[in-house]
């Protein structure tokens, strides 16, 4: 265990019951940064960060906070004590806000005067100076998430984790939430583990990621460099690789492989020893579309496409192409515009055979 | 007709005369099933907290066997209380039969499963997650009951009024264990059953009403605490 480490397991096993359900070889949590745990329902993303917040038991392996084992009920407490849990329910207690808020640092023997001071600041980071004085019952989703976050940074925990903590709430309030939240991270430098579902949510938060599936952990790293090298399908989905193919390497040369997708040959880069059964992943913003074909071009894949869908996302179009395989493209508005590409119109889709990421076959994983 | 007419007649003037026998027989009635609540209540709130946050082999029949007792005929207990208290039975030697302190023992056994009942499922009923909570804000074990038993202040409040409304109205029990002395064991139901058979039906009409009263008095001001909690 280094020492740029406030958080850590070791061959850590969880059972519940008789049932191993989680069994992590190593995590490491680096301090003042966010880790975000993915992957899908069941993965034991909160079995994990429940573990890790010293809440349930572990069967066997080793949990360390500031290089402390964490074994004995005395360490456990320790460690409750210097983190904070934020759950998907608000779970606020039948009280007032500012009740609410103060309930950790009761539970810490602190002042009144002390208490007053944290709930006030708690209660600005968040912005709900106003709810001061009313019932949590009555408040709606998004002031209850926010009073549930205050009551967690009221403490001034080492490190916090949240559970999946915004999927109950509608996009608008979710944004402005995780705003909040990203500008407190930031800026109080708090250690963050977060188990997330959403891939926006994870590339603003979080600067590493472990990716989780059953029980245990697939892939780990520094979020950028987890989402451009997906090890494997289900990463690569949740990433936002739109387009995930199937194909057989056909041949490999001095590190330029072919790959054979529907009787199509895509060219990549990638390891020659490489297993015969790949998946290729295409990120949509590396597709360039043309109306003719582009004579002289370095890019090694070049396919005639029917658009079969052109949907408006944002600033952006997403245009769904049939070019003997499926492939997705993000072109600009001004770009649509000088294009006028049409539904069911032809055109070009290029793209580098660097920008194709490839997976290998039998690491994938089925979920 | 005539009959009742004259017995509530005379029930009216025993209340508002504060009837010294009648007021007696209120008093002990209330000092009697108030302490068996509170009895009940410690009991009934602690073992039903501690099978409601604990996972143990046959926890399931446990909670079965308490919800039974939830509907323990007064009766039984006053026959099981009677035998325990008997001169030869094992604490014959406390001298209580036909004491209040009896009849206490024998209340409190009917009201602690009513209490106990209703404490476990409103201990079940929190959010699963909330235990987790409080202990991750930093609390000990014994500082996370507590939080959890004032989050089921509501159902607690019902606990008390369901089992208070249980043993103040019970005669079977405290028939058997009290013996209805006068001055001593004789409460509101005791009297009311036996000055029925002594066809004094104003005397029964009279504790009849106020064993009504009581139990609204106390129910209404429980309703009022429990109704302010609810819209706060």
């Amino acid at each position: 265990m280094t020492q740029k480490t406030i958080l850590s397991v070791e061959n850590l096993v969880v059972k519940r019951g008789k049932v191993t359900v989680l069994e992590i070889d190593r995590l490491q949590v680096s301090p003042g940064r966010s880790l975000a745990l993915i992957g899908p329902n069941g993965a034991g993303k909160s079995t994990l960060l429940l573990t890790m917040a010293g809440l349930l038991p572990i069967a066997s392996g080793n949990l360390y906070f500031q290089s402390q084992q964490i074994s004995s009920s005395s360490t456990f407490a320790m460690l409750r004590q210097n983190a904070a849990v934020v759950f998907q329910e608000p779970l606020l207690l039948n009280m007032s806000v500012e009740k609410n808020i103060a309930v950790g640092l009761k539970f810490r023997n602190l002042s009144s005067a002390e208490i007053k001071k944290s709930v006030d600041e708690a209660l600005a980071y968040f912005g709900i100076e106003h709810l001061t004085k009313r019932a949590a019952k009555t408040l709606s989703g998004g002031e209850s998430k926010r009073v549930s976050l205050a009551r967690a940074f009221a403490i001034k925990p080492k490190i916090i984790l949240l559970d999946e903590a915004f999927n109950s709430l509608d996009p608008p309030t979710r944004e402005a939430i995780i705003d909040d939240l990203q500008n407190i991270l930031q800026k109080t430098k708090i250690t963050a583990v977060l188990a997330l579902h959403d891939r926006e949510e994870t590339l603003r938060l979080a600067q590493d990621v472990a990716v989780m599936s059953e029980g245990k952990i697939i892939q780990q790293g520094a979020t950028a460099q987890v989402f451009q090298q997906p090890v494997n399908e289900y990463i690569a989905n949740f990433v936002g690789t739109e387009t995930i193919l199937e194909g057989r390497v056909m041949s490999c040369t001095a590190g330029n492989m072919v790959i054979d997708v529907n009787g199509r040959k895509i060219e990549a880069v990638g390891d020659c020893s490489i297993v015969q059964q790949v998946f290729c992943c295409l990120r949509p913003e590396i597709v360039t579309v043309s109306k003719y074909t582009q004579e002289k071009i370095s890019a090694r894949n070049i396919f005639e496409a029917k658009v079969s869908k052109i949907t408006r996302q944002g600033l952006l179009y997403k245009l769904s192409l049939e070019c003997g395989f499926p492939l997705v493209a993000y072109i600009t508005i001004p770009s649509y515009e000088e294009l006028e590409i049409t539904q069911g119109a032809i055109v070009y889709a290029s793209f580098k055979s660097t920008a194709v990421h490839v997976i290998p076959r039998d690491k994938k994983t089925t979920f | 007709m005539e009959l009742i007419l004259q017995g509530i007649i005379k029930a009216f003037h025993l209340l508002v005369s504060f009837d010294p026998e009648v007021m007696g027989i209120t008093w002990l009635s209330l000092k009697i099933s108030g302490t068996a609540t509170f009895i009940s209540l410690f009991i009934g709130v602690s073992i039903g907290v501690a099978v409601a946050l604990n996972d143990f082999f046959g926890k399931r029949l446990v909670i079965s066997i308490i919800n039974t007792g939830m509907g323990l005929p007064p009766v039984v207990v006053g026959l099981f209380v009677t035998m325990m208290i008997w001169r030869s039975g094992p604490f014959g030697f406390l001298e209580i039969l036909y004491t209040p302190a009896a009849m206490i023992i024998a209340q409190s056994i009917i009201a602690t499963p009513i209490v106990m009942g209703i404490s476990l499922a409103a201990i079940q009923n929190l959010p699963p997650n909330l235990r987790l909570q409080i202990l991750s804000l930093g609390a000990s074990r014994l500082q996370m009951v507590w939080v959890l038993v004032k989050e089921s202040r509501l159902p607690l409040l019902a606990a008390v009024m369901a089992g208070f409304g249980g043993v103040i109205s019970e005669i079977g029990a405290s028939i058997m264990v009290g013996g209805n002395i006068k001055g001593y064991s004789r409460v509101l139901t005791t009297a009311t059953v036996m000055e029925t058979g002594k066809g004094n039906f104003d005397l029964a009409i009279a504790l009849g009403v106020i064993l009504l009263l009581l139990a609204f008095t106390i129910n209404f001001l429980l309703t009022q605490i429990q109704q302010r909690q609810q819209s706060r």
